[in-house]
């Protein structure tokens, strides 16, 4: 790695990684030999990795390369693409997901996702947070909900923006709001795991940072896994990095040292910026 | 003074400025401008056949909704209907009115005592005349034994003069006989024959007599025709629609459907009424020319219009919304039922209207099923033998008397009225699903 490279990414640029040794934390959801076909197409090969809990874990590589694939396989939102194929175990905690006994709709009230477009339903900020858990039986009476609802904003850091208008429609809400609504509808259903899907790559700056905080924030709680092709924000936010190439998983490692010493040409060669 | 040189001036020379370059603007401005053109010209065209086909339709029937009547004394006497007193409807019923009408005929016209001018004066009042006079005492009994002025209907003849629609002898379309012109002009002179409001033809239904028409029975027949189409068509095209758009695989026999789905939307309306004949009437045995099967035949034709206005309507909603309800772990009925069908819902309403629209115009297949019956009854329900408001059209144009002509205009009408009310109806039904995002 030349110097020049060395002054551009600081320990001092890792402050979620401050903590000490992000891989002593107990694993929450482990993959082995991973494959996905899309009819013929080989779209993830063989792909392993121990996603560990309570901590922010990203997902790097090229566009095209299977990180949406892969993460989709987590909560088994493949299945609903007709052409794909998965092989492999994957387990949440020490449970197969892909155990034919499994219920998908538990399956995703226990890992919850946010997806790269806001996509808040057309319905009222209120009905966005109640419908998962009304759908999953979490709660029976108004107060209940009511409680479900300023505790997932407040988790979201949405309630003091939208505390006096939780009637008006979600989708009028600007697109760093939408997105902070989606992710306090997916901790509405107190899920395990949290999948996010790029998040941030349809917000403007300021609304990024909001998310970005917001993701440090929810850490405590959840387990995360975050798509994103922004190498700056997986630095910011992450705690352990797996770079993706070509449908592989080329290395995985503590954030800051998959960006300050990476062990594999490839994964030094896209963060230096040689392709992308 | 700076000397900058601005482009344009020296330096390269610009292929946007400079006569050439003019004239290519020129031609663009004028290709847009015959463009626009063209398209007025359209548009205007399609107004103004528009606005003459209403012109015509309105100046015809207008006045159909006005009938000559005139004024003549009757005298409801006991000998020619039933002792005073009487309540049974029945005994009122079977009076003999004719008999009331003629004698208050020779009171007033005394001078008249000749066969043929008799038989002349009676020409004056058609059969409405006479239904008017029993519906009186039925509703009233007690005008039994009273003298009263009424406001008789004439004879559609007598109208169609006094309206001025034809003249009074054969020459000019009329049928008037010169006796009977004088004794009409006397009237008008005294006041005593006018256009009076007819409330009859909104509330009536079919009869041989032009001047005792009314469009109500095509009206209901309609309406029940059209609630077991919607009822029939709108659940089952829906149904379909989720069936065929969300579950059905993607496979040889789904793309058959697919295409004799498209394949049934393209087929003449004829056929469906053919169908009908064979399957519910011949087979199942429905009652003919009722309403019901009208309803079922008229539903087989939609049900394909349906499904592809349905289908459409789905597919539009955005997969994103899809994803955030499997995401959140809705089921997959849970996602369609609690967010594509709601969000699909105005268009699916929008395309099932405009079918039902279609379907209220329609009637070949009806005539197949016996829906031309001539039936002097409000139907007063879907088992009850009914006509609808096209064939009711069909069928009065189709009727020489002259009476008729306006008749039939003013149908048309009360049919665009009927669209346009339903129309209404389905656009605020629409704002409705739709204000709820
Ligand atoms: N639904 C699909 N059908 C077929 N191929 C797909 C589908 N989704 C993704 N792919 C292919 O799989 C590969 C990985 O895609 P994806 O996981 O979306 O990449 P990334 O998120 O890293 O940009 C790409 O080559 C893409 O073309
Ligand atoms: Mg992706």
């Amino acid at each position: 790695m030349d110097a020049k490279q060395m002054d551009a990414i600081k320990p001092a640029q890792f402050p979620a990684s401050a903590d000490a040794s992000p891989a002593k934390m107990a694993v929450k959801v482990a993959c082995r030999d991973v494959n996905v076909h899309y009819g013929t197409k080989h779209a993830l090969k063989g792909v392993g990795i121990d996603i560990r809990e309570r901590q922010v874990t990203a997902f790097i590589g090229p566009s095209g390369c299977g990180k949406s694939t892969f993460l989709r396989c987590l909560n088994r939102m493949n299945d609903t693409v007709a052409s794909a194929r998965v092989t492999g175990s994957i387990l949440l905690g020490g449970q197969d997901i892909y155990d034919p006994k499994i219920d998908v709709v538990q399956l995703r009230a226990r890992v919850g996702m946010v997806f790269q477009k806001p996509n808040p339903f057309p319905k009222s900020i209120y009905e966005n947070i109640v419908y998962g858990p009304r759908i999953h039986g979490l709660a029976s009476t108004k107060a209940e909900f009511d409680e479900i609802v300023e505790r997932s904003l407040r988790g979201a850091a949405l309630w003091d923006e939208v505390k006096d208008r939780l009637n008006e429609p979600g989708t009028g809400l600007s697109g760093g709001q939408q997105q902070r609504l989606c992710i306090a509808r997916a901790i509405a259903v107190s899920p395990e795991v949290i999948l996010m899907d790029e998040p941030c790559s349809a917000l403007d700056p300021i609304a990024t940072a909001h998310v970005e905080t917001l993701i440090d924030e929810l850490r405590e709680n959840f387990t995360i896994v975050i798509v994103t092709h922004n190498m700056q924000q997986a630095a910011r936010v992450s705690q352990r990095t797996a770079f993706f190439h070509l449908g592989t998983l080329v290395e995985e490692d503590d954030t800051a040292a998959i960006f300050t010493n990476p062990r594999d040409e490839r994964t030094q060669g896209y963060i230096t910026g040689r392709y992308g | 003074m700076s000397d900058v040189t601005h482009s344009g001036g020296v330096g390269l020379p610009s292929r946007h400025i400079g006569d050439e370059a003019a004239k290519r603007l020129k031609r663009r401005y004028a290709a847009e401008a015959r463009f626009k053109f063209f398209g007025m010209a359209a548009l205007s065209a399609a107004c103004l056949s528009l606005l003459v086909l209403l012109w015509t339709i309105v100046s015809e029937g207008y006045t159909a909704f006005q009938q000559t009547h005139i004024k003549i004394e009757v005298e409801f006497s006991p000998d020619n209907i039933a002792p005073a007193g009487t309540a049974d409807r029945r005994r009122l019923m079977a009076g003999d009115y004719r008999a009331v009408l003629f004698e208050a005929l020779d009171r007033k016209w005394s001078d008249v005592t000749d066969r043929d001018g008799q038989r002349l004066l009676e020409g004056l009042f058609g059969s409405g005349a006479e239904v008017q006079l029993r519906d009186m005492v039925v509703a009233d009994p007690s005008l039994i034994g009273r003298k009263v002025e009424v406001w008789l209907l004439s004879h559609s003849d007598v109208d169609m003069f006094f309206k001025g629609h034809v003249g009074a002898d054969e020459a000019s379309g009329g049928r008037m006989a010169a006796r009977q012109v004088a004794w009409i002009e006397a009237l008008r002179a005294k006041g005593e024959i006018e256009k009076r409001f007819h409330g009859r033809f909104l509330t009536g239904a079919d009869s041989r007599d032009p001047e005792m028409v009314g469009v109500l029975g095509g009206v209901m027949g309609s309406i029940f025709t059209l609630a077991i189409c919607f009822l029939l068509a709108f659940p089952l095209g829906i149904m379909a629609a989720i069936y065929l758009e969300e579950y059905a695989p993607k496979n040889r026999f789904t793309e058959i459907v697919e295409i004799n789905i498209n394949n049934l939307a393209a087929v003449p309306s004829v056929v469906f009424g053919l169908l009908g004949l064979a399957v519910f009437i011949a087979f199942f045995g429905m009652p003919r020319s009722t309403p019901l099967v009208g309803g079922f035949v008229l539903a087989l034709m939609s049900l394909p219009t349906v499904i592809i206005a349905a289908r459409a309507a789905i597919k539009a909603v955005p997969p994103s919304i899809r994803e955030a309800a499997l995401g959140i772990g809705a089921s997959k009925m849970q996602m369609i039922f609690h967010h594509v069908l709601p969000l699909a819902m105005p268009g699916i309403l929008t395309g099932t209207i405009i079918t039902m629209s279609h379907a209220l115009g329609e009637t070949a297949p009806l005539l197949m099923i016996g829906m031309v019956a001539f039936i002097t009854d409000v139907p007063g329900g879907a088992l009850d033998a009914a006509t609808v408001l096209p064939v009711q059209i069909f069928m009065w144009a189709d009727n020489p008397e002259r009476g008729f002509i306006e008749k039939t205009s003013a149908a048309i009408m009360v049919l665009l009225a009927f669209m346009l009310v339903m129309n209404a109806g389905a656009i605020w039904l629409r704002k409705r699903f739709e204000r709820r995002w």
